[in-house]
């Protein structure tokens, strides 16, 4: 593999991490990040779906003008969201009744649209694929990340397996809303200091 | 990286056509997907429903619940419960009917509701829901579900504790356990009604 085609695979996995360090996509990231297993479901079904996208979106990227692009790229993503969400429930009932409701809010990631705008439409299909692969880790790599924080803290378990006896006081604040904005603040605290540290 | 232009100017002529292409492609996809999936959707569903019928009654059952099926409409007349009877040897050991609530957290919750023929709750099991993740859908978790076994809306008082009840709400979720506690309460109206208007068969 080239060097640039590389760069394009592994930039979004740490360096340039959409939640971490991009701040995309910040809805659903907070909105579902209750437990591990949501962040991590969530985060593979928009890797899928924004690798159809970009590929899509890069190869059509000649015929469509500038000034009707933003609504084309959200028609493409919303209809392969969509078919996403049908083919799950007819061939993956017990995936799909898990993670359902999280797939409609996929359209609304501006992850999608971000790397439609930032990426695809500038760049060859092949390396907007490798582009979607890397960002899609990134995203799904973050979002177990913040949910595992979550569910420890919020739930006592971690990917459903419970340590913590029942009936145990958890820090319930962070399976609700403000708990996902503390847990992230606290998560890109560390990272940035990690990151100045070296 | 320069932005690549594209070679079709932004013309209204232009900008119309590429807009209604896209949507049109789209709305063939979707189509297409919809009428590919659409059986297999409902097979897995009706699957569903059996595996939740055969988890609610009690003792299991010989007969085929769906062939049996019973539409009741409910008593403000606006929509319906389903009831699948459950026999065995040809009696009748429970019911499960399947309801539902619109007071959810998230809307429309589903449930199927086992009730035995003097109507004590056997157990319930969620169908369908849009409740919160980690909070509203702790309400199909056995520490809420398993306060509902044994319970007989029309003899304990079925509410939340809050409302002066004897049910635990979920924390943070009372929303969602009225919502169960409304689709139940709706189930169980439905099959007295029947029971009185019958004797139940």
């Amino acid at each position: 593999m080239d060097k640039t085609s590389y760069e394009n695979l592994t930039r979004g996995i740490i360096r340039e991490n959409p939640i971490f360090v991009m701040m995309l996509g910040m809805c659903p990231t907070l909105g579902v990040t209750t437990s591990a297993e949501n962040g991590l479901g969530m985060g593979l079904a928009t890797l899928f779906v924004l690798m159809l996208s970009n590929f899509a979106i890069s190869a059509v990227k000649y015929l469509i003008p500038d000034k009707v692009r933003i609504p084309c790229y959200i028609v493409i993503a919303a209809t392969f969201v969509t078919v996403v969400d049908l083919t799950m429930a007819a061939y993956l009932p017990a995936l799909h009744a898990r993670l359902g409701i999280f797939i409609p809010l996929i359209v609304v990631n501006c992850l999608i649209l971000g790397r439609a705008e930032a990426f695809a439409s500038k760049n060859s299909v092949f390396q907007s694929v490798l582009d979607a692969v890397g960002m899609g880790l990134g995203f799904t790599l973050a979002l177990t990340l913040l949910g595992s924080v979550r569910e420890i803290l919020g739930s006592g378990s971690i990917f459903g397996w419970s340590f913590v006896g029942e009936g145990a006081e958890t820090l319930l604040l962070f399976i609700m809303p403000p708990g996902a904005f503390l847990a992230l603040a606290g998560l890109i605290l560390l990272i940035n200091r990690f990151k100045g540290a070296k | 990286m320069n932005k690549i232009k594209s070679p079709l100017s932004s013309s209204l002529s232009h900008m119309i056509i590429v807009l209604v292409a896209v949507a049109g492609l789209s709305a063939l996809i979707l189509g297409y997907v919809y009428r590919l999936t659409e059986a297999p959707i409902r097979k897995a569903k009706d699957q569903r429903e059996l595996e939740a019928i055969s988890e609610v009654v009690s003792g299991g059952f010989d007969n085929n619940p769906f062939e049996e099926k019973h539409i009741i409409p409910t008593a403000d007349g606006k929509g319906k419960v389903e009831l699948y009877p459950a026999r065995k040897e040809g009696n009748i050991t429970s019911v499960a009917i399947k309801t539902y609530t619109n007071n959810a957290f998230g809307g429309k919750m589903e449930l199927m509701v086992g009730f035995f023929v003097d109507g004590t709750i056997n157990k319930y099991k969620i169908i369908d829901q849009k409740e919160t993740p980690g909070l509203g859908t702790k309400v199909s978790e056995s520490k809420f579900s398993s306060q509902f076994n044994g319970l007989n809306p029309g003899k304990h008082i079925f509410k939340v504790r809050q409302d002066g009840g004897e049910i635990d709400a979920v924390t943070a979720a009372t929303i969602s356990s009225r919502a169960v506690i409304d689709a139940i309460q709706r189930a169980f109206d439905a099959f007295s009604k029947l029971n009185s208007s019958s004797a139940g068969n």
